[in-house]
């Protein structure tokens, strides 16, 4: 009854999806920041060998009397109980921290995108398989599953070799963080595969596979990637976990979750040494979770609350 | 009908404990080291070695080892002998350490539904004003603060810094709360701990609580029951509330699980003697039946307690009964 016709909708421009979606998130000011915070940080990771001052094992020993030392014009935010600086260390925890979460997202999103693109697609009893599978996986507490075969790889003492332990590390977190995924891309692909164009490229003979990679996961996309970016969110904080315990990240490597650990004894005298590290993994576990939300928002309007 | 879906879920959550049982058993049995090292020292005599060996079981073939397992769990509650204290039945060391555990994802559950019930639905009812927007952003940064970020903080501020709380420990005679002269089953160490496990929770249940509401605040049936006279107030308390607060319930579910994990780093943390405690000790000494024992306690009361909450809400909600029983 106001003034649009029918005539009026039909010469609008047409919205491109990608451009309006850009368009989305530049108007998201957190986002923005977010966005910025992360690209600062893989820029770190990626130049922590030149960023930082010292080597991430470097023990400045001699020159101090007691350790840790408080920060001065050779460690600008002093070293920990090993003599170790500080600021190398955090450079490099971004470094630690974003790789092993990467390398496990790109390992549990290639299980959960497959296994749920399969059980979605085919239905029957392949999905009813696949899906109950996935119910056992999330039924086990993560973590706990990540600490057990991380507690046995290292029953080898010093012996067990660095690479070896990250493959743990990368293998066990993998295993365990791809049911959300399944259980999303199965969601999405149950609902694709009824669509119109999925039909129609059945029906003009279009091979199974050729469907699966042509139309559904395309469209799949966006979805994925909000997922992706919430689990990275969720992989740091389970590494920084794990290292946390000491069953993460071998020494000396640096962990934000193990400087964490190694600053609670000097709490009193050193408090800097815990609040550094823990700031650094908050605000980064908080840029994913909120950049996460917002592209949720961006791709999908109708989601926002 | 009613009996015919709590049947089915626990005709589900069976093979989910099986499997688990056999992963457990497995992967510790997947060691590089052998358990034969760690009960008897490196410098034991070959016969020694071959005793224990047989007195353990580790000599049968691994299906039948699990088996026994299995049948010694089932009938008598015997989780096997721990390795590094020699004879001590890893049954005595959870019926010691579970009730701590338990007592604290209560205590935390508790907590976190104090806190994050009513902040929802004061954010829900006053929603858009400042207050909402301050009680959101506190939510989005407690649900990413993580608990080994958080514990330490708390820590540092209140035990360390203002001396208001012990640094750690559990129920120890010296930090009781006295209630007029008379002793109570508080401590003033179990605050600690219990605030920086519930707190994640008390976030995500006070954003649950939140849009529910809203939600519900929206609906016809609300509007009709203002139309015909009730206040906004009434209206609330009588239809509102009730119908918002039934999806929290399965966010209660879930979030008792996140407890029970959360539970492994926070009790190592403020040193609480309970199963996460008692789990990480024993990785550090290497002490699979330990931690196989304790890694199947936790996964077998995590599901236990999905399944309690998909049956209580089949039986507040008739609407998810009869799509369970049409699927």
């Amino acid at each position: 009854m106001s003034g649009s016709s029918p005539g009026m909708t039909a010469l609008r421009e047409p919205v491109n999806p990608s451009s309006a979606f850009w368009r989305r998130l530049r108007h998201h000011r957190v986002a923005l920041v977010c966005l910025l915070y992360v690209s600062a940080l893989a820029l770190i990771a990626l130049l922590a060998d030149v960023l930082a001052p010292y080597d991430y094992a470097f023990q400045d020993t001699r020159r101090y009397a007691s350790l840790p030392a408080p920060p001065d014009a050779r460690h600008l935010l002093g070293t920990d109980h090993l003599g170790r600086d500080l600021l190398s260390r955090l450079l490099h925890g971004a470094r630690v921290s974003l790789t092993v979460s990467l390398v496990v997202v790109l390992i549990s999103a290639s299980i959960g995108i497959t296994l749920g693109l399969i059980a979605g697609y085919r239905g029957g009893r392949t999905d009813l398989l696949l899906m109950r599978a996935t119910d056992v996986m999330f039924a086990f507490p993560d973590l706990l599953f990540a600490i057990l075969l991380s507690a046995i790889v290292r029953s080898g003492g010093t012996a067990v070799p660095a690479w070896l332990i990250f493959l743990t590390l990368f293998a066990s977190l993998g295993l365990v963080a791809w049911p959300g995924m399944a259980r999303l891309v199965r969601g999405q692909a149950l609902a694709l595969r009824e669509r119109e164009f999925v039909e129609a490229a059945r029906a003009i003979g279009v091979r199974d596979t050729m469907i699966l990679r042509r139309h559904l996961l395309p469209n799949l996309l966006g979805p994925v990637i909000v997922q992706v970016t919430q689990d990275v969110a969720g992989l740091i904080l389970a590494e920084a976990t794990l290292s946390f315990l000491g069953l993460g990240v071998p020494p000396p490597f640096a962990s934000w979750g193990r400087m964490i650990f190694e600053a609670l004894p000097y709490m009193h005298s050193h408090p800097m040494l815990l609040v550094y590290p823990g700031l650094a993994l908050a605000l980064t576990v908080m840029a994913f979770n909120f950049l996460g939300d917002a592209l949720r928002d961006a791709l999908d309007p109708r989601l926002r609350q | 009908m009613i009996l015919a879906f709590v049947l089915k879920r626990l005709a589900l959550a069976v093979p989910t404990l099986i499997v688990i049982s056999f992963l457990t058993f497995v992967i510790a049995r997947l060691a590089p080291s052998d358990p034969v090292d760690i009960i008897a020292g490196e410098k034991a005599t070959p016969e020694t070695r071959a005793r224990i060996r047989h007195e353990y079981g580790l000599d049968r073939p691994i299906l039948i080892q699990y088996l026994q397992y299995l049948q010694g769990i089932v009938t008598r509650g015997d989780f096997g002998t721990s390795f590094s204290s020699a004879g001590l039945p890893i049954s005595r060391l959870i019926v010691t350490s579970f009730p701590v555990t338990a007592q604290l994802a209560v205590q935390a559950l508790l907590f976190a539904l104090g806190l994050g019930i009513p902040a929802g639905i004061l954010a829900a009812l006053y929603h858009n004003t400042l207050f909402d927007r301050i009680t959101m952003a506190l939510v989005v940064m407690l649900v990413s603060v993580p608990s080994i970020v958080l514990g330490p903080l708390l820590m540092l501020a209140l035990a360390v810094r203002l001396n208001w709380l012990p640094v750690s420990g559990w129920k120890d005679a010296q930090n009781q709360i006295f209630l007029i002269g008379l002793p109570t089953p508080f401590y003033t160490d179990m605050v600690l701990p219990t605030v920086t496990l519930g707190a994640r929770s008390a976030a995500l249940i006070a954003r649950f609580m939140r849009s529910s509401l809203l939600d519900t605040l929206r609906q016809d049936y609300l509007r009709t029951a203002i139309a015909k006279g009730f206040s906004r107030a009434q209206a609330v308390r009588r239809h509102a509330l009730k119908n918002a607060l039934l999806p929290v319930l399965t966010v209660v579910g879930t979030n008792f699980g996140l407890l029970l994990s959360g539970s492994f780093i926070v009790e190592t943390l403020f040193q609480v003697p309970g199963i996460g405690f008692e789990s990480i000790n024993s990785v550090l000494k290497r002490d699979y039946p330990v931690i196989q024992g304790m890694a199947l306690l936790a996964a077998t009361v995590y599901i236990l307690i999905n399944l309690t909450v998909d049956i209580l809400y089949g039986f507040v909600d008739p609407r998810v009964r009869s799509r369970e029983a049409g699927a």
